[in-house]
């Protein structure tokens, strides 16, 4: 197990390099001079130099990377071109928000989307699995921005229940956490389902049921059991892409967090913010990959022994 | 096996016991009909739109749907229904393109990575799992922050992070038809590398491949619509679904129609190629997730 979990490790510190030196090269690519772009048309020489300076494009590429990677780690990860903040202090103020709807919806759908696969599986062909699969194929295929403004049209402009956008109270999580959670309640709900009719099928459910163990039972410990192990992983798979649809959503809600921190970003062509927003959101979905493997492993050997 | 009767044994070619499937379900074939209509319109969209898509008509600014503007006008006055029509064109173009470029780069990669295995299989494997560490729209406003906003930059921006997915996807069954009799029988009699990947080993990958350029259309039509409704793609006045719904924004509650019909435009498009995709893999008996 130690060996497994340590051979892991290894391959993700690889990739984390390698996505750095993505990040890296990102302003590098840039065509024209990025100090120049970044300090504006108007920039007196020095301007450029200071924020070629700010942007550690001096010196050789090799040495560049050195400091980079060694300022990173201290995290130090340059100013925002436009707020002129330190960029760990803006996105330090944007990671809560993001943190905290990406959980909420996250443990709704899940909680959610199992149960209505659960239903389905057993439910197998009935009018009851039939509806939870329409719904849950036009749930993948559904725009969760225009969800977002159509949840915004009906309960914040029509019934005024509920707030269009900003974190103030439990009222604003209320709508973007539906929004993100939705789609992801889908693909858990197809998911769940395909996995509980495979296991379904197999010979030990058949012999708990012959050798008289109820219903529930026979679901809910022989069945479902089984069936969760596929679903932990793509599970944890998931919780890596709401973080790339917290992207969208935070736009649709004004919501305060890292998504609409790198759109704004991006819009602004503000650099240091943009590299520092990719590179940490890969190492969380990097992360998330490597926890869902090592759980993966702890409840299904035969991936240790391979 | 239902197909035996005494005496005599029917055999169906490959492609047409794929197709008895297929068009044995409803919904997929339906489906699929629903994507030619779509294309259709898309082409022939300067003769069958009422209005031009672009043209401002500021005597008939946020009018509701009406029997002269199917689908009403938006804030510029421009018809709503011809915008729709005009932007299957920006959002077909996108999912086909994008993830054709994604899909040849992915097979050379994944054929490649399979077949000569070794050094280069890893580097190749190595290559995509970063270009997986990125989630698929971070990817893409990756690649549009480099290369600017618009939907070209959006069109490679897409092909990118659809690349290793086929690549995996081709490596895997490479490995599995390398195995195979009929491969190993074709490289004894001394058949060269490029004809056996590309007449033995390329026909069993694409099963596959098929399955995946359905599912994979949905989904870049998908985030296209989203990077545009975020402001990275298409700009105005081009008419695009995600922008349309954008612009439709602030008249939430007021013209509800600005932002409806572009919605159910994103919605059908992509609905109906994850359910021909879905069909397909049935058909094609895929063991896909």
């Amino acid at each position: 197990m130690l060996a497994f979990i340590l051979r892991r490790l290894a391959g993700t510190v690889l990739v984390l390099l390698t996505v750095s030196v993505f990040v890296f090269g990102f302003v590098r690519l840039l065509p024209g001079d990025p100090a120049r772009l970044v300090a504006g048309p108007d920039a007196t020489a020095e301007d450029v130099a200071a924020v070629r300076a700010d942007l550690g494009l001096e010196g050789p590429v090799w040495r560049q990377y050195v400091r980079y990677i060694g300022q990173t780690l201290r995290g130090d990860l340059g100013r925002s071109a436009k707020t002129r903040q330190p960029v760990i202090a803006e996105i330090g103020a944007r990671f809560m928000p993001t943190l905290w709807l990406t959980l909420v919806a996250m443990g709704w759908s899940t909680l959610f989307g199992l149960a209505v696969g659960v239903l389905s599986g057993v439910k197998r062909g009935r009018w009851e699995d039939q509806t939870a699969m329409v719904l849950a194929v036009s749930g993948v295929s559904f725009p969760s921005f225009w969800l977002g403004l159509l949840l915004i049209d009906l309960f914040s402009v029509r019934l005024g229940w509920l707030p269009t956008g900003g974190d103030d109270d439990w009222r604003s999580f209320v709508l973007p956490s539906i929004t993100l959670g939705a789609g992801v309640a889908a693909v858990v709900a197809r998911f769940t389902r395909s996995a509980f009719v495979e296991v379904a099928g197999e010979d030990y459910v058949r012999t708990a049921r012959a050798k008289g163990v109820p219903e529930r039972g026979v679901i809910w410990k022989h069945a479902l059991r089984n069936a969760l192990i596929p679903v932990v992983t793509m599970i944890g798979l998931e919780f890596g892409f709401l973080l790339g649809g917290s992207i969208v959503v935070e736009t649709v809600f004004s919501w305060p967090g890292l998504g609409r921190l790198l759109v704004d970003s991006v819009s602004f062509r503000d650099y240091p913010v943009i590299q520092a927003e990719i590179l940490l959101f890969s190492t969380e979905f990097v992360l998330i990959n490597l926890v869902v493997d090592v759980l993966y492993a702890v409840v299904n050997p035969e991936i240790r022994l391979r | 096996m239902s197909e035996m009767a005494i005496g005599t044994v029917r055999i169906r070619s490959p492609l047409g016991e794929f197709w008895r499937r297929f068009t044995r379900r409803r919904v997929a074939l339906f489906a699929g009909m629903v994507i030619l209509f779509l294309i259709l319109a898309a082409i022939l969209a300067p003769w069958i739109a009422p209005y031009d898509a672009t043209t401002p008509d500021y005597a008939n600014v946020l009018s509701g749907p009406s029997f002269t503007h199917l689908a009403g006008t938006d804030v510029f006055g421009r018809d709503i229904f011809s915008r729709i029509i005009w932007g299957g064109r920006v959002s077909l173009t996108v999912g086909f393109v994008s993830v054709a470029l994604g899909c040849i780069a992915g097979m050379v990669l994944g054929l490649v990575s399979g077949f000569a295995g070794g050094f280069l299989d890893s580097l190749i494997m190595r290559f995509c799992d970063v270009l997986l560490a990125f989630p698929g729209i971070l990817l893409a406003i990756a690649v549009v922050a480099v290369l600017g906003p618009g939907i070209s930059n959006v069109v490679y921006a897409i092909a990118v992070f659809s690349m290793p997915v086929f690549a995996r996807l081709v490596r895997g069954s490479t490995l599995a038809l390398k195995q195979t009799v009929y491969v190993q029988a074709a490289r004894s009699i001394g058949v060269r590398k490029l004809p056996l990947i590309l007449y033995h080993i390329l026909p069993g990958t694409l099963p596959g491949v098929i399955v995946y350029l359905s599912l994979r259309i949905g989904t870049s039509i998908l985030t296209a619509a989203a990077l545009s409704f975020i402001g990275l793609g298409a700009q105005p006045p081009s008419p695009e679904w995600g922008a349309m719904l954008s612009d439709g924004r602030s008249y939430l509650g007021v013209a509800d129609h600005l932002t409806v019909f572009p919605g159910i435009a994103i919605f059908v498009t992509v609905l109906a190629f994850n359910l021909l995709g879905d069909g397909l893999r049935d058909a094609l008996d895929q063991k896909l997730r």
